[in-house]
């Protein structure tokens, strides 16, 4: 089966005043209809950007992406993006947040009440039906987050794209809106990709966990498949011996192979561009 | 009376509510105190600028007498209204006298066909106020129209910006007084008509008002658009909304809150800005009622003037306020708009 969405060897540079700056370099990537892919790494290793250039917000100086036969070059609907921090207009209710959205894709080819109807429905999905006319200044973070995914579900995209969806949210609602994310994805069966920093997110949600390398010039490291049942349930994974595996690999990718440098060996790093990232890190470890 | 209280929501208006709990009785000497926090206070800080004004008055003598004491004033200005009164029922009694002549004239021959004649007399204070403040709205409400939009589509392109950023700050700090004579020869020379719908003066004074009162506006708006958040940007992305679309859903409601702060500015340069053009340009407003009583010299001028300095500060203040009023109706960030 041909691949839904397909990164060739993807890199870009920045400019910079001290001359170009390769944040990625040669990141490959193939994946299928309805896989949910996280991808894990440091902060500041380019997982954004590597987000950013499938959602089209960022153009790849190397490289390409493909989604379903037609390159990426613009950002566009088909692929919804749900932003770190929810950025839902603040002048806007969640009803009407949402609707702009689906206002936008389905101009002509849904009937005013079938938009009503699919807005609502949306939301229903994410449990914001108690507070469909409340603006973001009035409701909690993790249900912000709630009316985001809501809005990009709305959108019916080909992949829908996620940046650190729950960076931001205590533990708790994190939790919550997981197992929310997981009853949804068991329905829809979207294609998705997913930022995190959260090791036991990235095992708990995923298809495959892609896991990056430092950068500069950082790419794809190594690449985890995880085979566990569905639908997962958290409490009974914490004792199982294979989640745990998993957790332990990316763990050690983590930590082991690709341990976070300080600061000042960044930044030295940082000038010399070209060096591959993973051999400097070893120097430092 | 406690029903009757609740249901006309007297409680909702804020500088209400003390005065509504003590009619119900609850805790009295704290809603006394709010009271006296809100009205005393302030109160006292007028009291006390009278007796320094008035203090100060008796003590300055110039060539047209006694500098004007609160009193005087006060005197000045029942004076001004009783002007005003008179000046109207003269203006009553003249198109009563010409409606009769008419209606004799119309019985007399029926083809005739009667004319309405305009009463000429003097402008009074209370009509010079209606003068400055349809001149200096209308002139604000064109900048307005200038300014917003350009303020948008220079804030929402770097090169744009940097090319006219220079053009505002040169203009921006230009005095009125420079603009005016400039203007008045161009509305001279262009505005050229035999039966001119609106008369010369006034389109001098506020296209001045216009000129001067642009710029706050254009960069504020320019910067409120400048800064709209990176991720709401990325949301309109995104959906692929075209330019108009981005400007009208996104845009617009992102900068609301700066194009306002700049209309605050405009409004009140605006305003000062008048009273000195008027003067100048001679539109039948408080600058000119300011400057004919400054040539009058009288022993009233004086207090004339005063009454008119007391009156452009109250109309500046109504003003803003009357901004903020529409400016919270409009806007969405409720918080922002306080200050």
């Amino acid at each position: 089966m041909n691949p839904l969405l397909e990164l060739t060897d993807v890199g870009i540079e920045f400019p910079t005043p001290k001359g170009p700056f390769c944040a990625l370099q040669g990141v490959n990537l193939k994946i299928k209809k309805g896989e949910f892919i996280s991808l894990i790494g440091h902060s500041g290793c380019g997982k954004s950007t590597v987000l950013n250039i499938v959602a089209g917000l960022y153009q790849a100086t190397q490289g390409g992406v493909v989604l379903q036969g037609k390159e990426v070059n613009e950002p566009g609907p088909e692929r919804a993006v749900v932003f770190q921090n929810h950025s839902l207009l603040p002048w806007l209710t969640a009803y009407q947040n949402v609707e702009l959205a689906v206002k936008r894709v389905f101009k002509g080819k849904k009937s005013k009440s079938e938009m009503k109807e699919w807005i609502e429905h949306n939301l229903e999905l994410v449990h914001m039906t108690h507070a469909l006319h409340k603006r973001p200044d009035e409701i909690s973070g993790g249900m912000k987050q709630r009316v985001g995914i809501a809005r990009a579900l709305a959108m019916e995209p080909q992949v829908l794209l996620m940046d650190e969806p729950f960076g931001a949210l205590d533990a708790l609602t994190r939790a919550h809106l997981q197992d929310s994310l997981m009853e949804i994805q068991k329905d829809l069966n979207n294609t998705v990709i997913m930022i995190t920093h959260d090791v036991d997110e990235a095992v708990l949600l995923s298809d495959r966990i892609v896991m990056m390398t430092n950068g500069p010039s950082a790419t794809v490291g190594e690449i985890l498949d995880v085979e566990l049942e569905r639908p997962r349930n958290r409490i009974q994974l914490a004792d199982d011996p294979t989640y745990n595996k998993y957790r332990q690999q990316v763990l050690s990718f983590l930590y082991e192979k690709q341990r976070k440098v300080d600061v000042e060996a960044t930044v030295k790093k940082a000038t010399s561009v070209d060096k591959d990232s993973n051999k400097s890190d070893e120097k430092v470890a | 009376m406690n029903i009757a209280l609740s249901n006309l929501n007297l409680s909702k208006v804020a500088w209400l509510e003390p005065i509504v709990n003590i009619a119900k009785g609850e805790d009295v000497s704290g809603n006394i105190q709010t009271i006296i926090k809100a009205v005393g206070i302030p109160l006292a800080g007028i009291v006390v600028f009278l007796m320094v004004w008035h203090a100060a008055a008796s003590n300055i003598n110039t060539s047209l007498g006694q500098f004007p004491g609160p009193g005087e004033v006060y005197k000045q200005s029942k004076g001004l209204i009783a002007e005003h009164i008179t000046e109207r029922n003269k203006a009553d009694a003249f198109y009563e006298r010409q409606e009769v002549r008419n209606k004799a004239r119309v019985e007399q021959d029926p083809t005739y066909v009667p004319k309405i004649r305009a009463y000429t007399g003097k402008p009074t204070y209370i009509d010079q106020i209606g003068t400055s403040l349809v001149t200096v709205l209308t002139g604000f409400v064109l900048a307005s129209l200038l300014a917003i939009p350009l303020g948008i589509v220079i804030g929402l392109s770097a090169n744009l910006y940097s090319a006219f950023n220079p053009i505002i700050q040169i203009f921006k700090p230009v005095s009125p007084l420079a603009w005016l004579p400039i203007v008045t020869m161009v509305v001279s020379a262009l505005y050229v008509s035999d039966d001119p719908m609106v008369p010369k003066s006034f389109v001098t004074s506020m296209i001045t008002v216009m000129l001067c009162c642009l710029w706050p506006t254009v960069i504020n708006t320019a910067v409120g658009v400048a800064s709209i958040p990176k991720d709401l940007v990325n949301v309109s992305q995104v959906l692929s909304l075209n330019y108009l679309e981005h400007v009208r859903k996104i845009v617009i409601p992102a900068s609301i809150p700066m194009v306002f702060t700049g209309l605050r500015l405009s409004l009140s340069i605006a305003w000062m800005v008048l009273i000195a053009a008027e003067m100048l340009a001679q539109n039948p407003g408080l600058g000119k009622f300011v400057w004919d009583e400054f040539q009058n010299g009288s022993s009233d001028s004086l207090g004339r003037i005063m009454v008119a300095v007391v009156t452009i500060g109250l109309i500046g203040f109504l003003l803003d306020r009357l901004m903020l009023t529409i400016q919270r109706y409009v806007s969405w960030d409720k918080a922002a708009t306080l200050r």
